[in-house]
């Protein structure tokens, strides 16, 4: 038992080094990502300003697009990666090695948050810098406790993706196509979902980047406290409970059933 | 008694097209003792690759049972995934960004092991199989022959007690093919590191390295013994090359000539020719055969009497060779 939990634990470092160390190899990689975002912050913040919308308002988009490059990264690099690995013939290689399948996408998971926070940092203090956007942060703890969960929240989903990539492929790349966009709108990614009809915001409420979101601008920007934004860690908890076991069990099932069906590393499909 | 590998009554189908269930394995009963080198042969589509995945626990068998070392491969997958390792022909060895070293200490990692015996066994694997010159360059920079070595020594790297090679050689030069079989037979058998089980459709290969090798087709097994005992068993029958000047050749009067064991041709188009191998009970039907040929015009550049190989073995139990599938 400890014997495969070091074995497991080693396997998922491995595979966050990899991610970290393939994902700053190529410089050009990390100005395209750091810079794209930010121009598409800078867009939405200069049609506030042309709205004469109050400032908090470009606090909200910075936010917004910080936590989007998560979402992104959780879409494209995580969910996605069975799939890649598929394609490129590397899968073979997993499911042969005697480990946990959730390790592997632990080290995944690990390596695209450490990725992604560089690139997030770096469009945040941009954004703030730029547009010099007043920030009232009251508890700072507060906001770490939100991020953190929004993130394994996030992480999870995209675990629990990982395995309808892998046996759905082509059919779950358009699905990811599909989610795309429509959560950024519905979270609330560049505007307070809160302006949303109440049944959209039902809708809403079935993403966890919506509660993420929600809580970290007010405890940052509205300079709110855990007094009020206790729903949204009950609910971020929530989601992480539900989601985690969800994950390893579709992993497992989907495994069985690719095993079943000899679709597993059946390529181009 | 144990036996390295065994297989009972295993079986596999597919749905095909049309929901058409196709056999990939049928009834399949073998065992592989401990140290052999053990070659799978049959032509594309026999059934080696799927043998070979339900084997990795890749895939799981529609019927019957197979043992690695004792343990059920689809009861026991992590027992077994800890003593094998599988290395693929023109798999991808692991990420194009990472250099050689760095994809072995990765892959390493998935085997359980410490950095420090990592990188001892990732320094002597390179050394072994000559990719020293490659150590810090990309995956995605080598060339076919040394990305399979890579993917070599990343199979050796748990050091496996049986070592799963499917098409090894696929696509590979002839003098990078030699190196890596003579690496694999001198590690079965003079180090005697472990157990091999390769799958192959080049005759060569499998009668150079193998100690005994199975003959599938559709699924089948229809032979299993030493590459020497299955060309011994071919007995009396004659085999003749015979090489024309046409790749439009019509051999189909072969179908209807008593005495013919099989046949099988090899089609040039640089050079305009095919080679005609017929395998005939009696040597006189020689004259017979170059007699229709030459009724269809056809030029006769050689004709050449042939020692027997496994591909004849091949001919002789399924009536065609490799190519015709």
């Amino acid at each position: 038992m400890r014997e495969q939990l070091v074995h497991d634990l080693r396997a998922a470092y491995a595979r966050l080094w990899v991610r970290i160390k393939g994902g700053n190899r190529e410089p050009e990689w990390l100005i395209a990502e750091m810079i794209i975002p930010v121009l598409t912050l800078s867009a939405y913040i200069y049609i506030y300003k042309m709205l004469k919308a109050p400032p908090e308002f470009a606090g909200f988009v910075i936010i917004g697009g910080t936590m989007v490059a998560f979402w992104t990264n959780v879409l494209w690099n995580m969910s996605a990666q069975f799939y890649w690995e598929k394609e490129t013939g590397t899968l073979e290689v997993y499911f042969v090695a005697p480990i946990s399948r959730m390790a592997i996408l632990f080290g995944m998971a690990l390596g695209g948050f450490v990725n992604t926070t560089l690139r997030a940092i770096t469009v945040l203090l941009a954004g703030i810098l730029i547009f010099q956007v007043p920030l009232t942060l009251n508890e700072p703890l507060t906001a770490l406790l939100l991020f953190f969960l929004t993130i394994i929240a996030l992480y999870a989903l995209g675990m629990l993706f990982a395995s309808l990539f892998l046996m759905y492929g082509r059919e779950a790349w358009h699905t990811a196509n599909l989610l795309q966009e429509p959560v950024h709108f519905l979270s609330g990614s560049y505007f307070p979902y809160t302006y949303l009809p109440f049944l959209v915001q039902l809708l809403s409420s079935m993403i966890p980047l919506t509660f993420g979101l929600d809580g970290i601008r007010r405890v940052i920007i509205m300079g709110q406290g855990i007094g009020s934004v206790w729903p949204n860690i009950v609910a971020l908890v929530i989601f992480i409970l539900i989601l985690l076991p969800l994950a390893k069990f579709a992993l497992s099932y989907m495994e069985n059933l690719g095993k079943k069906e000899g679709r597993l590393t059946l390529r181009w499909q | 008694m144990q036996h390295c590998i065994e297989t009972k009554e295993l079986g596999r189908t597919f749905k095909g097209q049309e929901k058409k269930v196709v056999k990939a394995l049928d009834n399949v009963t073998l065992t592989i003792e401990d140290g052999e080198i053990f070659g799978l042969l049959g032509p594309n589509g026999a059934g080696k690759t799927t043998f070979i995945k339900i084997l990795t626990t890749l895939l799981l068998p529609t019927s019957g049972a197979a043992y690695v070392k004792g343990f059920n491969v689809a009861k026991e997958q992590n027992k077994v995934r800890k003593i094998i390792n599988l290395v693929s022909g023109g798999e991808t060895p692991g990420y194009g960004i990472l250099s050689v070293k760095e994809n072995l200490w990765f892959f390493s990692q998935l085997y359980g092991l410490s950095t420090s015996v990592a990188n001892e066994k990732i320094k002597q694997l390179i050394v072994d199989l000559d990719i020293e010159e490659f150590t810090n360059s990309r995956m995605a920079k080598l060339s076919t022959g040394y990305k399979q070595r890579l993917s070599l020594a990343r199979g050796l790297l748990n050091d496996p007690k049986v070592l799963f090679l499917d098409e090894p050689t696929l696509g590979l030069d002839v003098l990078t093919s030699m190196k890596l079989r003579s690496y694999i037979v001198d590690w079965a058998k003079k180090e005697k590191k472990g157990t091999v089980l390769l799958t192959t459709h080049y005759m060569a290969e499998a009668d150079e390295m193998c100690d005994r090798v199975a003959i599938i087709d559709r699924g089948k097994i229809l032979a299993c013994d030493s590459p020497l005992t299955l060309k011994e068993k071919l007995g009396e029958n004659q085999i003749v090359k015979i090489e024309v000047s046409s790749v439009q050749a019509d051999f189909s009067f072969l179908e209807k000539m008593k005495g013919i064991v099989g046949h099988s041709q090899t089609r040039s188009i640089q050079t305009n020719t095919t080679t005609l191998k017929v395998m005939a009970r009696e040597e006189s039907m020689l004259s017979e055969i170059v007699s229709k040929l030459e009724e269809q015009k056809l030029k006769i550049l050689s004709t050449n009497k042939a020692e027997p190989t496994l591909e004849d073995v091949y001919i002789s139990l399924v009536g065609r060779g490799f190519e015709e599938e």
